[in-house]
Formats: structure tokens, C-alpha cells, sequence
């Protein structure tokens, strides 16, 4: 029960409002409702206003989601349309926030 | 185009921007093309990143700020190993003349790809750099790391378009690196980075006879002007890439009418007052026929002239040397005590022909001699390739011409009797003078011979003299009138009679004549 209400931090670092930055905020922001509503912060980042930003943190690639909280660290980058991959690499299990959840 | 005559051209051509490595700027004439990127291939260990940050740390010597961007070492790795060449890196970044963009995998995290995604937070990465530093050069290493970081690779190919493309908005001159599987074959791995950059430039490390060999080549330079070939080069400790440019060095020469001693009168006489000062002079011979005397004699007449000489010695040890010299009654450790002479012994294998090029000019340079001497060249000529040693021998060449240095080489011929050596017929054209000494069997006896092949610009005595070596070094004898084939290898005694006859008159004339007994017959 700990695990599952535990808080997510996530950031997500994008480039300007390409389509492909609006891509990954709806399809983050869909997940997120999903997955983990209620239990996630959620900041966007745009390098081109916050370059420093991605530098501390190392960022190549964009639209780069981190998740910092809960430990460990993990990256998915690419847009999140593949939602399987997404919450594979949030180490969230499907449905886990519904547990009645038709799947 | 050098970037002296750009004013007077009608079209605006593409300026260059002098990298400040010196040697690579002469091939480059002028240095590399500005607000470019020049693609840097190379072998897995043939000095691109060397290469890479040299060009920034020549540009931030001389108030170019830089930024490296690496793709495969960290930047804590980089700065590790750079300190050895005399690059404090963390220095520079501290005084805001240099930042990293650490684009180096980081195995610690896990990274999931979900959809697709570009370049744009390292593109934003580098630019937020160059501007902090307000960097005029940019380095990136190496770009097929980035390949490996991602699994798109079309993704790959299109961003890489992107950073280039950026990268000259930005208004930097880049080089970026690129790995290639083969010395001799495709431009770069992933076939497409020769595309991504301007101009192209080709660092080898080929083995050839069971030594290395490094050259560079500039393949394309968009444009603009370069020097076509592989030009050999070398990496140094505290100085990096040195690239060895031959066709310049040899433009360079002067010329000059000076006559100095070769330190025997007789053999002064014999090439008519003396060497030229900047004239190099090879003495070819087989072993014990006096090479090593010749250059003893050499060093001896600058020293007792006030001049400073360097003898580079690679067959025999200093005190092997030292010792030869004090039986022909020189005093070497007394030149050396006066500061007239050093002594430089070494293994010539201890390192490469193009390492030793660098090196002894480097000594040339601190020590500044008015003579050089290099006994035996023979000895480094298995070092490397004949093709790496006709280079080393025109880099000496021309670096002590140059410098109005006075040379002599020796060389050491394989048969006792005549013939000659791998040396001399590859070195002959380059050199001013030829002097060949010989062995002459005569009636059951191994005379010695003397006898100056060429002296460019001079008049010379074309007899083969005896002479003989004792205390005070060598001493000239007579002609070897009824004797022919020496030289070939096959001296046959001819009848005194009839030549002895005609040269008699002749003798009268110019020779100091001194009486001398008959062979016994």
C-alpha cells in the first residue's frame, strides 16, 4: 500500500511548442489521469528558455520525461505515445491506482 | 588563397581561421575554413580527440574561447587525460575560456525510448555554452557515440544534419569527429558524416613494416585552397599533434656563400675552402673507415671556431665517443665543459621517425648550435618505412638549412669494398655534399680512401686521396694514381708506367708532392 500512494515527481523537458511538445504534454497528461491521478507533480521544462536546465541534467533528447520520486531515477524520452513503454519505464503497473479498473 | 591577398580578390572568398597549430595551418594554408565544420575521421587511436581539444586549446591560447561538446569520454576523463599535454583544462573552464556539453552516456541511468523524440535539449545545450563563453570554436566528439546512444538511427542521421546546420548559425568554426573501421577505406563508419560537415579531414595510424604511422589529409575543403596528400605528423607530450609539413619546409631554404672549416685543412682544400654554412654534407662509408673521425674533425673545427655543436649520435654510447675523440687527440668533455658541445646518444628504436624529427628539432631549438651532426643515419633508417625515413632526413634537412646550421650525416654502406647504401641513394639528392670513404686493398693491405663526390655550388678536388688516421685525425696522402674501380668496389692496381708518365707533368703543377714510398712489392 506504501508503494502505490507513493508521491511522483515527475519532469519533463521539452523544446519550444513543436507539435512534438504538444504530443507528449497530452499524452503525459493522459497517463497521468490514468495512472497516477491524484498522486503526481508534474513540471515542464522548455530548454530553449532553460538551457542550463537540461545541462545539469544531462539532456540530449526531446521531449525527455524524468522521473525523480520514487527512487530510482529513470528516463523514457520520445513523445509517451507509446504508453506501455511510458509506464514500463515509470515502473507503474497498469491500472495500479484503479484496482477495480476494467483492463 | 592566404589570408594576405583577400583584400584585393573581387569575391568575398571563405576566410580562414588560423587554428594557432602552427604546422597544420601551413597544410591547411591558412587554417581552417571560418564559421565551418570540418569532419575529423580517424582509426580508433589516431588522435581525434587530441586533435579536438588542441584545436581548442591553440584557439583559447590565443583568445578563442571553446566549447567541447563530448559524445564518449566524460568530461572528468578528458580532463585527466589532456593534463599531459600541457592543457589545463579545468583551468580554462575556471577563467570562463572553455565549457563542456557532457554528453557522455551515463550507464547509472535507465533510459526507456516511447515514441519519437530529436536532438533539441543538446542543441539548446550547446548554444546556452557558446554563448557563456562566447565561444568562437566548438569541438564535438566523436559523432558516431551519439549512434550508439540511441537506437533510432535515421533519427540520428537527421539530428546530426540539424547540429551542424546549428552549429554554424551559431557563427563558431566546429570540428567534429568521426570514427572510421578502416585506414584505407569508407570516409566514416555510418557513411553519412563526410555529408554532415563542410570540409573533411583524415587522421591515419596505418602499420606498415611493424611501424606505425600517422598522416593527415585534407580530402575536401569546400571552396578553398589546401595541400593535397597525406602529410605525416606526429603526437607529442606538452605539445600534441605536430603535423610535419614537407613541401613547405623545403620552399623555405636560403642559400648561403659562407665557407666554413670541416675541421681539416686538407679536406677544406679538397672542397675548395671549407663547407657552405648551410650546406648539409653526407659522409658515406663502411664501418671503420673513418666516419665517425670526419664528424669528430667537424666538431672539432666549429668548437675551436667558438661555434656550439650538437652531435646526435646513435651508434655509439658518449663515452664510447668521448674516448675516440681523445685518441685522435680531441677533448671532447672540454668542448662540452665550454658549452660548445652536446652530446645526444640514444637507441634510435626508442621511438618513431616522425617522433625523432620533433624531438631533435626541439633540442636543435633550445640548444641552438651553429653545427649539426648526426652520426649514423643508417642506424635510424630501420626505424620506420624508407618512405618515413626519405621524410625524417628532408625534415632535418631543410629545419637546419632553415636555421643556417651547418650539417653533416653519415652513412654507413653495407660492403666493406665500395658499393653503397639504402641511405645514401635515397638521401643523396637532398644533401649539398657527398664525401665517400673507402676501404683500398692494395698488395695484401687495406688502405683508406677520401674522396668528395659533389659539392653543390663549388669547385672540388675529384682525386680519390689515401690518407691515413693518427693523432690529430685524419692526414691526406697522395692520390691513388694507378688504381681504378674504388669506388665500384673493385680496385685494380694498373701498371705505374704509362699513368705514372702522363701524371707526372700534372703533379709538377698542383700537388705537394712528398715523398712517399713505393709499395714494396
Amino acid at each position: 500500500m506504501e508503494g502505490r500512494l507513493s508521491k511522483y515527481l515527475l519532469t519533463l523537458y521539452v523544446t519550444g511548442t513543436s507539435p512534438r511538445t504538444k504530443i507528449a504534454i497530452e499524452n503525459l497528461n493522459r497517463i497521468c489521469k490514468q495512472e497516477l491521478e491524484g498522486r503526481y507533480e508534474l513540471e515542464i521544462v522548455d530548454v530553449l528558455e532553460n538551457p542550463q536546465r537540461a545541462e545539469d541534467e544531462k539532456i540530449l533528447a526531446t521531449p525527455t520525461l524524468i522521473k525523480q520520486l520514487p527512487p530510482p531515477l529513470r528516463r523514457v524520452i520520445g513523445d509517451l505515445s507509446d504508453q506501455e513503454k511510458v509506464l514500463l519505464g515509470l515502473e507503474v503497473r497498469p491500472g495500479s491506482s484503479k484496482p477495480s479498473a476494467t483492463i | 588563397m592566404t589570408r594576405g591577398d583577400m583584400k584585393n580578390t573581387d569575391h568575398p572568398a571563405v576566410e580562414k581561421l588560423r587554428t594557432g597549430i602552427s604546422s597544420l595551418d601551413v597544410i591547411a594554408k591558412g587554417g581552417l575554413p571560418k564559421n565551418r565544420t570540418t569532419l575529423i575521421s580517424g582509426t580508433a587511436g589516431s588522435g581525434k580527440t587530441v586533435f579536438a581539444i588542441q584545436f581548442l586549446a591553440a584557439g583559447i591560447e590565443q583568445g578563442e574561447p571553446g566549447v567541447f561538446v563530448t559524445f564518449e569520454e566524460s568530461a572528468a576523463d578528458i580532463r585527466k587525460n589532456m593534463r599531459s599535454f600541457g592543457w589545463d583544462l579545468a583551468a580554462w573552464e575556471a577563467e570562463g575560456k572553455l565549457t563542456f556539453v557532457d554528453a557522455s552516456p551515463d550507464p547509472h541511468i535507465d533510459t526507456v525510448e516511447a515514441g519519437g523524440f530529436d536532438l533539441g535539449a543538446l542543441i539548446a545545450r550547446v548554444d546556452n555554452a557558446v554563448k557563456k563563453v562566447k565561444a568562437q570554436r566548438v569541438s564535438v566528439d566523436s559523432l558516431g557515440a551519439v549512434f550508439s546512444q540511441f537506437s533510432d538511427q535515421a533519427m540520428v542521421r537527421g539530428e546530426l544534419f540539424r547540429i551542424a546546420s546549428a552549429l554554424k548559425s551559431m557563427g563558431v568554426t566546429a570540428v567534429l569527429t568521426a570514427e572510421r573501421t578502416d585506414d584505407h577505406g569508407p570516409v566514416a563508419r555510418f557513411g553519412v558524416e563526410e555529408f554532415i560537415a563542410d570540409n573533411v579531414m583524415i587522421l591515419r595510424n596505418a602499420l606498415e613494416d611493424e611501424t606505425r604511422r600517422r598522416t593527415i589529409e585534407i580530402l575536401k575543403f569546400r571552396g578553398c585552397d589546401h595541400q593535397k596528400g597525406e602529410f605525416p605528423f606526429t603526437i607529442i607530450p606538452r605539445g600534441g599533434v605536430i603535423v610535419i609539413p614537407l613541401s613547405a619546409m623545403q620552399l623555405s631554404m636560403k642559400s648561403s656563400n659562407v665557407r666554413i672549416s670541416s675541421g681539416n685543412k686538407d679536406l677544406d682544400e679538397m672542397c675548395g675552402g671549407g663547407f657552405f654554412r648551410d650546406s648539409v654534407t653526407l659522409v658515406s662509408g663502411a664501418t671503420g673507415t673513418g666516419k665517425t673521425l670526419t664528424v669528430t674533425q667537424f666538431l672539432q673545427g666549429g668548437a675551436a671556431n667558438g661555434e656550439k655543436c650538437l652531435l646526435l649520435a646513435f651508434e655509439e654510447s658518449r663515452d664510447q665517443l668521448v674516448r675516440n675523440a681523445t685518441g685522435w687527440g680531441f677533448d671532447f668533455e672540454k668542448m662540452e665543459s665550454d658549452g660548445l658541445l652536446r652530446v645526444v646518444c640514444d637507441y634510435p628504436d626508442l621511438s618513431g621517425l616522425e617522433d625523432w624529427l620533433v624531438t631533435i628539432q626541439q633540442i636543435i631549438t633550445d640548444f641552438n648550435p651553429q653545427r649539426v651532426a648526426l652520426d649514423s643515419l643508417s642506424a635510424l633508417e630501420n626505424v620506420g618505412t624508407l618512405k618515413a625515413f626519405r621524410e625524417f632526413v628532408i625534415g632535418l634537412t631543410s629545419f637546419i638549412k632553415h636555421r643556417e646550421i651547418t650539417g653533416m650525416f653519415t652513412a654507413t654502406t653495407g660492403s666493406l669494398m665500395g658499393g653503397d647504401s639504402i641511405t645514401e641513394s635515397n638521401i643523396s639528392t637532398l644533401t649539398d655534399s657527398i664525401i665517400l670513404l673507402r676501404y683500398v686493398e692494395m698488395f695484401g693491405e687495406m688502405k683508406r680512401g677520401l674522396t668528395v663526390l659533389k659539392m653543390r655550388g663549388s669547385g672540388h678536388d675529384k682525386a680519390i686521396r689515401e690518407f691515413t688516421i693518427g693523432k690529430g685525425g685524419m692526414q691526406m696522402g697522395r692520390p691513388f694514381r694507378n688504381v681504378t674501380g674504388i669506388i665500384g668496389g673493385a680496385p685494380m692496381h694498373v701498371a705505374p708506367g704509362d699513368v705514372e708518365r702522363i701524371w707526372t707533368q700534372y703533379d709538377k703543377e698542383i700537388e705537394r708532392r712528398r715523398p712517399e714510398p713505393r709499395p714494396t712489392s
